[in-house]
């Protein structure tokens, strides 16, 4: 069978949900080979095989991810010239989407980013304009670079017992042209990742400042939920930019969405829309959020929410 | 500082926006355009860093006749000139033809600086500034919430997705900012008087040394197979707090089996 690349997402050696998703993915269309880029890999390698890895290339050279974005995407188009692949899946996150980029230009073929699904022939299916289109594209030059959403796929366990190639690349210059000086971490304690949670409780304007949030922090942590914001409550600071969901923060695409205090403006629900189960709680009737949900409940936030916190609790 | 800001023409994001059902385009005639709300910030970025360092910002858009209205009004918040890349021969571009033509584009009239959005509302691909730095050669500093300039150094804070990076890179370079960088200014009477009378140089393919077979549907790399309506969501229920509000979306989580 023919090999599909995966990029593994990981931060210093931590592997994020959305790759044991691409290795699910891949493997329903090939032999999935995961490339490990950076430090960390023998942590991590048990976790690559849970999920049915085939082949690791690893390539853990630190000047890989001393430089933005370049040398990866150089990394990649050595392998995919080497090894013929019949696709390449990365993760729709940021920077998961540049490289994907870099490469497409690198080996002349075609992309496709915020893909949701990835059927026979590598026909991508994608969710538009807010979720109100449902469309099929596919590749038509070059190698299949597909970069999916975090959390749309189930990620199945298949253990296996991957070989191991080590990789190395003579980075260009051009690839050294941005540096990274510092690091800085913004995660939160021991909730869930935001893109990969089943379940996430989010807070607003209507939240009223950062002390406020322990409100919506009961309750994620009640459903054992990640917590995000509206652009609203970042913005004020309450809560930082890496937990923004919407237009220009993260999309998600959980189980269950919960929107305290959010209006729902345009922009946010780019965001959430494709949320399997959504809820809000809202003083305003005529909040826009309301349109979108399974079930709203007009009223205060600072009742509404820890009395529900209270009740979950109780029935646990 | 010769800045060049790339703005884009897109569907305002609160009308229906639909695809077209022969070539399966975004259906550019039928909605209002507007410049793409996340290039104001790119505009606004460009304008600050002229007014630090002196020097001339160039509007760059790739779009049909229509997308002449964005132009103007990027110009009428204070950028000094325009191109416009028009030609039939470019619908249907997808993002790797797209970076091939501006990058074309680029080329021809030379830049310090080049500043983009961190993605089109309509294509959301982000793809456009990376496809850039590739394609020119130059430094990709994107997502970017923090831009300092001095002489021909940059440090910049871009934005992850587990907090932010502090970079470095030297000019010439490809920028992207998001919308936490900064205010976009409302043009003034002023601006918009000023903006009537600056040059918007139009360019066709020929003109700016662009492939026309590496361009447009016959040159894109992607084609999109079908598209359909998704299902309606189905009206939910909604409930006013009368005391009982969080127990009874207890009881709604219970019948879901979320609890
Ligand atoms: C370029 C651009 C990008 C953007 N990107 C994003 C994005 O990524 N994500 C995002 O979220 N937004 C984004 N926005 C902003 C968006 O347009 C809205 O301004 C924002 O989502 C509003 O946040 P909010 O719903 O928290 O605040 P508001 O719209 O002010 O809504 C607050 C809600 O809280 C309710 N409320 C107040 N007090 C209470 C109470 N005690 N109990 C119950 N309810 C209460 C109010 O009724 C109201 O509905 C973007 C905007 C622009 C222009
Ligand atoms: N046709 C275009 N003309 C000019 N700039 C564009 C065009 N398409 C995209 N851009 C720029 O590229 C950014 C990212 O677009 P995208 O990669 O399509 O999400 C936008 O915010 C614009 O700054």
């Amino acid at each position: 069978m023919a090999e599909i690349l995966v990029l593994v997402d990981h931060v210093d050696g931590e592997v994020k949900k959305v790759t044991f998703e691409l290795l699910t993915l891949a493997r329903r269309h090939g032999d999935a080979a995961a490339v490990w880029i950076g430090p960390g890999y023998e942590g991590a390698k048990d976790k690559l095989a849970e999920y049915g890895a085939a082949k690791v290339y690893v390539a853990a050279d630190e000047e890989l991810t001393s430089y933005v974005v370049a040398p990866k995407a150089e990394l990649l188009a050595q392998l995919v010239s080497e090894k013929s692949p019949a696709a390449v899946l990365l993760p729709a996150t940021g920077e998961g989407k540049e490289i994907a980029g870099r490469l497409a230009v690198k080996t002349e073929s075609g992309v496709l980013t915020d893909v949701v699904d990835v059927a026979d022939g590598f026909v991508a299916e994608h969710s538009i304009f807010g979720g109100a289109i449902v469309s099929h594209a596919k590749v038509s030059k070059g190698t299949p670079i597909i970069a999916v959403r975090p959390n749309s796929t189930a990620p199945e366990a298949s253990p296996s017992t991957p070989a191991e190639e080590q990789v190395s690349v003579s980075l260009s210059d051009a690839a050294k042209g941005t540096k990274v000086v510092e690091k800085v971490v913004q995660e939160k304690g021991e909730r869930p990742q935001l893109t990969e949670a089943a379940i996430v409780v989010s807070g607003g304007r209507g939240v009223g400042g950062a002390d406020n949030f322990k409100v919506i922090e009961g309750l994620a942590d009640s459903l054992g939920a990640a917590v995000g914001a509206s652009r609203a409550a970042t913005d004020a600071g309450w809560y930082p930019h890496s937990f923004q969901v919407g237009q220009t923060g993260k999309t998600v695409s959980p189980q269950l969405y919960i929107a305290v205090g959010i209006s729902g403006a345009i922009q946010h629900r780019a965001g959430m829309q494709t949320s399997k189960t959504i809820v809000a709680i809202n003083k305003d009737s005529e909040a826009p959020i309301f349109e979108l949900v399974d079930y709203g409940v007009v009223g205060d936030l600072f009742q509404v929410a820890p009395q529900l916190t209270e009740e979950i609790n109780k029935r646990k | 500082m010769n800045i060049v800001v790339c703005v884009k023409q897109v569907p305002d994001t609160a009308t229906e926006r639909k695809l077209k059902s022969d070539d399966k385009t975004l259906d550019r005639e039928a909605v209002d355009g507007v410049i793409n709300e996340l290039d104001e910030y790119a505009v606004e970025e460009a304008l600050t860093i002229k007014e630090a360092h002196g020097g001339e910002v160039t509007v760059l858009t790739m779009g049909p006749d229509k997308a002449a209205d964005s132009i103007r009004k990027a110009l009428a918040m204070g950028a000094d000139k325009a191109v416009h890349v028009t030609d039939e021969a470019l619908h249907g571009s997808d993002g790797l033809s797209t970076s091939y033509a501006i990058a074309q584009v680029l080329k021809k009239i030379g830049f310090d600086l080049v500043i983009l959005g961190s993605e089109s509302t309509d294509a959301r691909m982000g793809v456009l500034a990376a496809m850039l730095s590739e394609r020119l050669g130059v430094p990709q500093v994107t997502l970017a919430n923090k831009v300092e300039i001095d002489g021909t150094s940059l440090k910049a804070q871009r934005l992850t997705d587990y907090g932010f990076d502090r970079v470095e890179a030297t000019l010439p370079a490809v920028v992207s900012v998001v919308e936490k960088i900064n205010e976009p200014r409302y043009p003034s009477f002023k601006g918009i008087m000023a903006a009537k009378k600056k040059p918007v140089e139009k360019l066709a393919v020929a003109d700016a040394e662009i492939d026309a077979a590496k361009v447009g549907l016959a040159g894109a790399s992607t084609e999109v197979v079908d598209f359909a309506d998704a299902p309606p969501r189905e009206k939910g229920q909604i409930v006013k707090d009368e005391g009982d509000g969080g127990a009874k979306a207890a009881e709604f989580l219970a019948s879901k089996k979320f609890i």
